[in-house]
């Protein structure tokens, strides 16, 4: 399963989109530009990207609190994105979710998500709905290492194994269930052992290798696609910022950090590219340029459009009710 | 025209939907091989196939998630729980997630997926088999609530969950599952549309569910000392029938609420305050509020008996108004 020069490039773009993306949007919150909770996917960028890199258009993926790499790699809009955290009618969600909230069917991506392991049982739903209609979709169904001792993880791969759903369990190891770390959260080494428990494989890889998660995500995704069931795959990786917007993440010891940003997964895919005659430096530095100016727009957009009537508050909580305002 | 359970009832409406709809399916506890705890889902499995009658591993949060997320993407699916009281275990999917969706995600996707459970006193469930748990999920904006009280509100309000687009829980009380009475429509009875179970006009008794039958008996009590009381039953808690409510409080200018559930922060006490703050001068005297004691449920019969609420609870009440 050898990744073609030019889907290589559309890789690197979408770390790097991701990337910058998370980058401006630490500086927003810093300025108070926008508001709430935000979970930056910053280092874990070559799993999400690699993942979707495997699937379709109209495959499905659920995410989580940490979402905004899945949605930027599933085919997000950057700018509806953006809008969406400057919390404008124009965003993703109109501006009712925000942050943790992202999600658009047309792209098959079920949300983002506020709870820990709530993602697990929606995606067995999911791929539920998809043995139901004989589609050849899949499900992925990104989560953390904190959720995987959530009743919830092992209700899904348990159910998602006895009724054999198309499901690809994608766990983003990064070694922290927010503060704590993962030899203190569980015994085992590695999240992948659990797969035993359900009878589907399971296996961990370098999430910071584009390549190795790609080929770990397809072997999955095919199997899922074939009807063979679902896989738990475990890609192992950092976060760059702490566990929320403005979190110092001082529980991780200086050299920890140090050690893993040496294998930050972007300059290592561009090394490669150089170095295997993909792109020159000079391509690489236009790629960069041309998601900064993507980016920025994407911000300059999201500032100029309007926020919605506050009597937006009212609507879409049920598809036929609308909920009586105040009388002020 | 005919004469069913409800248990049968229920059956009835999953079943025409099931024929008209393959994006209808069931899953839950025991509903294919044993036909449901109740039986409502009896020759499920025979007529529609493993794939659309599913039994699920006792997991709730996983099933009932699993739900949600087909509904969003596609299924119409009924989950079913053996007890309201394990709503405990998988409340995150429903006010989490099923009730929030549409709304977070800017109003571009439906969760129409309906989770049906028993509810209330059977007899000696105790403490942890018991529960009346409405008011829960009646307080969650997203969700629809439904409790019907006989077999044709039974038929015609799960048709209605089922053609809905938003998450409707659906209460099914354990004593009345056996309940016969005649079914004449296989129409679908709108959700919030509460009806007229007795006429009166001097006392409206305003209730649902299993109460209903404890407000007929106390209404005949009633009627013996020349007490005319009109008995509401709202079948639908969320949307709920205000108009309804004011119709009646209107005519009779006094209004008592009976639930079964504990009486503090129930469902009842949000019928109460709307009574009051709305139909304030309409209304005669105070509002009685009647539920079951503010403790767990006791199995010992004469203790369950004391704890729940009764006929000569509404006969007392409805005298110290007049």
């Amino acid at each position: 399963m050898a990744i073609e020069k030019e889907q290589l490039k559309r890789m690197y773009l979408t770390m790097r989109r991701i990337r910058v993306f998370e980058t401006e949007v630490n500086r927003l919150y810093a300025e108070t530009k926008i508001f709430g909770f935000g979970h930056l996917y910053a280092g874990e960028e070559a799993i999400a990207t690699a993942v979707c890199e495997c699937l379709h258009k109209d495959d499905y993926i659920t995410s989580t609190h940490r979402g905004h790499g899945h949605v930027i790699a599933k085919g997000g809009d950057t700018r509806k994105m953006m809008a969406e955290l400057f919390a404008r009618e124009s965003g993703y969600c109109k501006g009712k979710g925000g942050s943790m909230h992202i999600a658009n069917l047309d792209l098959g991506i079920v949300g983002a998500n506020g709870i820990v392991g709530a993602g697990q049982p929606l995606s067995v739903g999911v791929a539920l709905s998809i043995q139901m209609r004989k589609t050849d979709q899949v499900c992925v169904c990104f989560f953390g290492d904190g959720s995987t001792n959530q009743g919830t993880f092992h209700e899904s791969l348990n159910l998602a194994s006895v009724w054999n759903l198309p499901v690809v369990f994608v766990c983003e190891n990064n070694f922290y269930g927010i503060s704590v770390p993962q030899r203190k959260h569980q015994k085992i080494k590695n999240v992948s052992q659990r797969a035993a428990a359900y009878d589907i494989p399971g296996v961990t890889v370098d999430g910071n290798d584009v390549f190795a998660v790609y080929d770990a995500a397809m072997e999955a995704v095919e199997r899922a696609r074939a009807g063979e069931g679902p896989s738990l795959v475990e890609c192992q990786t950092y976060r760059h910022f702490g566990h929320y917007n403005g979190d110092p993440a001082y529980y991780r010891p200086a050299e920890e950090v140090a050690q893993w940003m040496k294998k930050d997964p972007i300059p290592r895919l561009a090394g490669y590219m150089v170095e295997h005659g993909i792109a020159t430096r000079e391509e690489i530095r236009g790629f960069d340029a041309q998601i900064d100016q993507e980016i920025a727009d994407a911000i300059s957009y999201a500032e100029s459009q309007p926020f919605a009537p506050v009597e937006n508050t009212l609507v879409d909580v049920y598809t036929d009710i609308v909920e009586e305002g105040r009388n002020r | 025209m005919s004469r069913m359970s409800c248990s049968e009832a229920l059956g009835e409406a999953m079943k025409i939907r099931m024929r008209q709809d393959p994006r209808v399916m069931i899953f839950g506890e025991d509903v294919a091989d044993m036909g449901g705890t109740y039986g409502v889902t009896r020759g499920f499995l025979e007529e529609f196939g493993p794939e659309r009658v599913r039994d699920t591993p006792i997991s709730e949060s996983g099933f009932v998630g699993a739900a949600v997320g087909a509904a969003a993407t596609g299924l119409r699916p009924i989950a079913e729980l053996m007890m309201c009281d394990f709503l405990t275990v998988c409340m995150d999917p429903l006010v989490n997630q099923a009730a929030k969706m549409r709304y977070m995600f800017g109003g571009n996707i439906s969760v129409p997926v309906v989770v049906r459970m028993a509810a209330g006193i059977g007899s000696g469930g105790a403490a942890q088999h018991s529960q009346s748990l409405e008011a829960w999920v009646t307080h969650v904006p997203g969700l629809k609530v439904v409790y019907p009280s006989n077999p044709q509100d039974s038929l015609g309000l799960l048709l209605s969950a089922i053609d809905d687009d938003n998450p409707v829980i659906f209460f099914e009380h354990k004593q009345l599952y056996a309940k016969k009475g005649e079914v004449t429509s296989f129409d679908p009875i709108p959700l919030g549309k509460g009806r007229v179970d007795r006429e009166g006009r001097d006392v409206s008794i305003i209730t649902y569910a299993k109460q209903v039958y404890t407000a007929q008996e106390a209404a005949e009590t009633l009627a013996r000392e020349g007490i005319e009381a009109e008995i509401i039953d709202l079948r639908s808690l969320y949307p709920l029938d205000q108009e309804l409510i004011a119709r009646t409080v209107s005519k009779t200018h006094r209004a008592v609420v009976i639930t079964e559930e504990n009486r503090r922060g129930g469902f009842g006490g949000e019928l109460s305050a709307m009574i009051a703050e709305e139909l304030f001068d309409e209304l005669d005297a105070p509002v009685a509020r009647i539920g079951a004691l503010n403790t767990p449920a006791p199995y010992a019969p004469r203790q369950e008996q004391y704890y729940l609420p009764n006929a000569e609870d509404i006969v007392n009440a409805v005298r110290g108004m007049l």
